[in-house]
């Protein structure tokens, strides 16, 4: 036996207080294997502690929504039978310790999450962040998670869509990256994970245990130093192709009456499984660790209950129906073992080599699980502007053209050229624009996915971020016509156990909880990420937004790319030249002080409505949400692959501003000349503010008289990557 | 009339490839899992793409010793019509069905984006209803879709007419600049002596759509359709 000693409690990233607790509920010495089980369900990553408070004042329910945060993924009704399952989950640390590995796992797991509740994956995306370009590390993160998620998703054969590529120096040694998997399936065969049925089968399947990934749980909840390279043993390695047979395997069982509830097993392995299945059904649970299928020898009950092994899944059958399941697995050559049963006893029970190795109240797991109103403060940047000698007197053009060639305004097609996004043969909006659109297969009914956050908004004022983060991913969705339902999240922040930190976390759901409220627009699952920290320095703020919409008919959407010669060019919603913490000023003038621009959710919800409505009405096919780096870039972006350009003429005083600044609630859209009619009276009936600012033309683009071709522009915009990567650092 | 369409552990276009079949040809698409050691009576069988076996050793070379394609070899060299897409031609190289094989693209990543490709042939049965020399698009999604082939072996294939796509672009051009991963001379699928088995790297299931806006793929599907009629 081993003996607890406060150095191994230590370890095991539990403090006194909850030490304390321990031994007042078991009244006794936990066994090493309990202590591990305590570790990794009272982890951030597992419990919550530090944000369940907030989090549970999100509004996570509307009149789409099936499934709110809880279980695996969450669902939503779209409508003709059939459901949405998504959500989006972080791989942060282990994606800095071992990139590909870490990212590739990051789209294991989160594929798992949404296909064990029955839903066949139909599209991934991914918000991967990194530091400066400069960092000594950059390429080789940036290249090693890129092909990590390929690697994995390719294999899988579900396209990935969408996503965010974000460079700055506040996650130099600490990257983020955040997979979502959205899926599809008959809203009368959703499968969730509480367990019933006393005396029913605890079955596994799936890849064996080995000892990777142990504790891995417990490394994403703590900071990082110099050593933390020392935790590559505790990376998963990912199996794409056990993966794929998994998924096969489950879809074929699932067709049947057979499963009780279902589970991946993620972050800490088989304990949380185990643990939640039972927990959630009140009910208890017996292992027998002999019969879990293991790589490796010799492996003890600490190290099987913890591994975090991929390609696993906890199911409960009924025992007169194991049959039907083993024939399936056994036919896709995966390991199907029937390792204990449900029990009555609320116990969680683990046996091992003839010995008792923990036996625990499930209720002191879970609802036992410390929660902490953690102390905050929310501080917001001062209110400063840019003062006019710092606005240096420089040609629109001159700045567009080192604008589209900087990191993170270039085209990100060197990214998603790398995944294969047309598998599955139903991408109808490719990879690029505001949101990508999936259609529900056999049908002609589509699904719009897209996931935003603009973190140096958080930073500088992190209510005023939560708000945008929420309000963009709904204009996404909105600029290419479709209704947005819902969405996930995806919360990466540093210590919580600082004030100004925590003080970040409220904001931003403060902000979110608004901003979701007024658009009608709830959370249905998520992910919190703390501790992305290193040498006790935070990442920017960062909420990760995935939303979800629906295209009722795929005859009617809209797309970013300019189509025609002599189109109208008018910005839905008011441009003032808001410039602090705008893209321009932050990259291009240096000027990191200020607020971000203010988001109207009134604004955002009347002038959203307004496009979506004429898109609907077939009078709008081109839109495009403005954002960052402002109406110029937006602008830009919309010529690039049609090779149709604009000439505008604005008259303003702050030119620059007006181009360049971040102002929300905009669009700009590009409207046919025999349209454009029908187009002002229905804004100027709603009350929407717009402005008409130009026409479409070929091949060029012209300001004020002055222009540049598209080609020169488009060679630098699409370059960037490539030019990066190959030179040597 | 059926076709056969292979399915092996990582197969991941089957499902797009029968859509296709069914869309466009009179043929009813049934699946083969690899375990079988016969394919029922078919009048084409079809090598989806995907990942077989996860490409963990050569691409497609597991998914060429498994049990079907005894049968598979035994049909397509009596003359059935036989197509392999992408993991398909892989695997129909790594089988013997073809000739040269196919290594890792020269820009040493996975590739996935629509490209030109030049008919080159257009008087076998999976190539009668496009035009020679005849432009299409048809999206590429590969890591290992280099074609390569000895000097000896790449003058059978030219000799006997064997090259049905080569990479170009939008013009027709066929040089590097507009070959996407190395294949040697450009080459994006070929068929074997008798012209009756068709490995190519693009995939044709994913340009037979017209909400995809791309749908030039359609015609390989017609041709095969048509001859079969």
């Amino acid at each position: 036996m081993i003996k607890i000693t406060n150095e191994i409690v230590e370890e095991h990233g539990i403090n006194s207080e909850e030490y304390d607790f321990i031994l007042k509920s078991l009244r006794r010495e936990p066994t090493i294997t309990e202590l591990g089980i305590f570790s990794a369900m009272w982890s951030e990553h597992c419990s919550y502690k530090s944000s369940k408070y907030w989090l549970s004042q999100l509004p996570t329910k509307n009149e789409f929504v099936i499934q709110g945060p809880g279980e695996n993924a969450g669902v939503i009704d779209i409508g003709d039978g059939y459901a949405a399952v998504f959500k989006m989950e972080s791989h942060n640390h282990p994606s800095f310790i071992e990139p590909y590995q870490g990212a590739a796992t990051g789209v294991g797991g989160i594929l798992r999450d949404v296909f064990t509740m029955g839903a066949r994956p139909v599209a991934l995306l991914n918000a991967i962040r990194f530091g400066e370009t400069s960092h000594k590390k950059t390429k080789h993160l940036l290249t090693g998670v890129v092909s990590g998620i390929g690697g994995y998703g390719n294999c899988m054969g579900i396209p990935t869509v969408g996503g965010e590529v974000e460079f700055n120096s506040s996650y130099n040694d600490n990257i983020l990256v955040n997979a979502m998997c959205v899926g599809i399936a008959k809203k009368n065969k959703i499968f969730y994970s509480k367990a019933s049925g006393v005396g029913n089968s605890v079955v596994y399947v799936g890849s064996k245990t080995g000892r990777d990934g142990i504790h891995g749980a417990t490394m994403a909840s703590a900071e990082f130093d110099e050593n933390s390279e020392e935790k590559r043993p505790t990376v998963q390695v990912g199996d794409p192709f056990s993966e794929k047979l998994l998924l096969e395997a489950c879809m074929e069982l699932m067709k049947m009456d057979v499963i009780v509830a279902i589970q991946d097993m993620g972050a800490a392995g088989l304990t949380s499984s185990a643990v939640e299945m039972a927990g959630k059904g009140n009910l208890g649970i017996e292992l027998d660790l002999d019969k879990v299928p293991c790589r490796e020898e010799k492996m003890s009950a600490y190290e099987i209950m913890l591994s975090e092994s991929q390609e696993r899944m906890l199911m409960i059958l009924e025992p007169d129906k194991e049959n039907i399941a083993k024939e399936i697995f056994e036919k896709w050559e995966l390991d199907f073992s029937v390792i204990g049963k449900l029990t009555d006893t609320n116990r969680l029970i683990i046996n091992h080599q003839k010995e008792k190795k923990a036996d625990i109240i499930l209720d002191i797991l879970e609802k036992g699980a410390p929660s902490y109103k953690r102390p905050y403060e929310i501080n917001i940047f001062d209110d400063e502007d840019i003062k006019e000698d710092i606005l240096i007197n420089e040609s629109p053009i001159s700045i567009l053209k080192k604008m589209i060639s900087s990191p993170n305004l270039c085209s990100r097609k060197w990214v998603w050229e790398q995944y294969d996004h047309m598998v599955m043969t139903d991408t109808v909006l490719l990879p690029g624009g505001d949101s990508a659109i999936i259609r529900v297969h056999g049908t002609n009914k589509g699904l719009s996915v897209t996931s935003d956050s603009t973190p140096r908004y958080c930073a500088s004022d992190p209510y005023e971020g939560g708000k945008q983060a929420v309000a963009e991913a709904w204009r996404n969705l909105i600029s290419v016509g479709s209704l947005p339902i819902a969405i996930t999240d995806c919360m990466n922040f540093g210590n919580p156990e600082k004030k100004e930190i925590m003080g970040q976390f409220a904001g931003v759901i403060k902000g979110m909880i608004e901003a979701c409220n007024t658009l009608n627009f709830p959370v249905v699952s998520g992910n919190v990420s703390l501790y992305n920290e290193t040498n006790g320095k935070g990442i920017n703020p960062t909420p990760v937004i995935g939303g979800v919409g629906v295209v009722e008919n795929l005859d009617i959407f809209s797309d970013q790319n300019l189509k025609r010669k002599d189109d109208f060019i008018i910005i839905i919603g008011k441009t003032t030249g808001h410039l602090t913490q705008s893209i321009y000023a932050n990259e291009l003038l240096n000027y990191k002080k200020g607020l971000p621009p203010k988001v109207n959710l009134e604004e955002e919800l009347k002038n959203g409505l307004a496009l979506r409505e004429l898109i609907n009405k077939r009078l709008i096919d081109t839109s495009h949400d403005i954002s960052d780096g402002g109406l110029l870039i937006a602008l830009t972006e919309m010529s690039m692959k049609n090779l149709i350009g604009f000439n505008i003429n604005i008259e303003k005083d702050n030119l620059n501003s007006y181009l360049f600044g971040e102002d929300q609630a905009r669009y700009v859209v590009a409207v046919e000349k025999n349209k454009v009619e029908d187009v002002r009276l229905l804004l100027s009936e709603k009350n929407v503010f717009f402005e008409e600012i130009g026409q479409t033309c070929k091949d060029k683009i012209i300001i004020n008289n002055k222009q540049i071709s598209i080609l020169e522009l488009k060679e630098i915009y699409e370059n960037w990557f490539n030019n990066y990567l190959s030179k040597a650092s | 009339m059926k076709a056969s369409i292979i399915v092996f552990p990582g197969s991941n276009c089957d499902r797009d490839i029968a859509v296709s079949i069914k869309k466009l040809t009179d043929l009813e698409p049934i699946m083969v899992w690899h375990k079988e050691t016969s394919i029922p009576n078919s009048d084409l069988i079809v090598i989806p793409g995907g990942f077989t076996f996860g490409d963990y050793l050569r691409c497609g070379s597991i998914a060429a010793n498994s049990p079907i394609m005894n049968d598979v070899i035994k049909k397509a060299t009596n003359g059935l019509p036989t197509l392999g897409i992408c993991n398909g031609f892989q695997i129909l190289t790594e089988s013997g069905l073809l000739p040269g094989t196919l290594i890792k693209n020269d820009c040493l990543s996975f590739l996935c984006k629509t490209v030109s490709i030049r008919v080159e042939n257009n008087e076998t049965n999976f190539s009668k209803k496009y035009k020679k020399n005849e432009i299409i698009n048809i999206p590429i999604a590969h890591n290992e879709g280099n074609f390569f082939a000895n000097e000896d072996t790449l003058k059978k294939i030219k000799d006997s007419n064997q090259i049905i796509f080569k990479y170009c672009n939008q013009n027709g051009e066929v040089n590097n600049e507009t070959n996407p991963n190395g294949s040697i001379e450009n080459i994006a699928g070929i068929t074997n002596e008798q012209g009756n088995v068709l490995g190519m790297m693009p995939h044709p299931e994913r340009a037979t759509c017209e909400i995809t806006k791309l749908s030039d793929g359609e015609n390989l599907f017609k041709s095969i359709s048509e001859f079969l009629l």
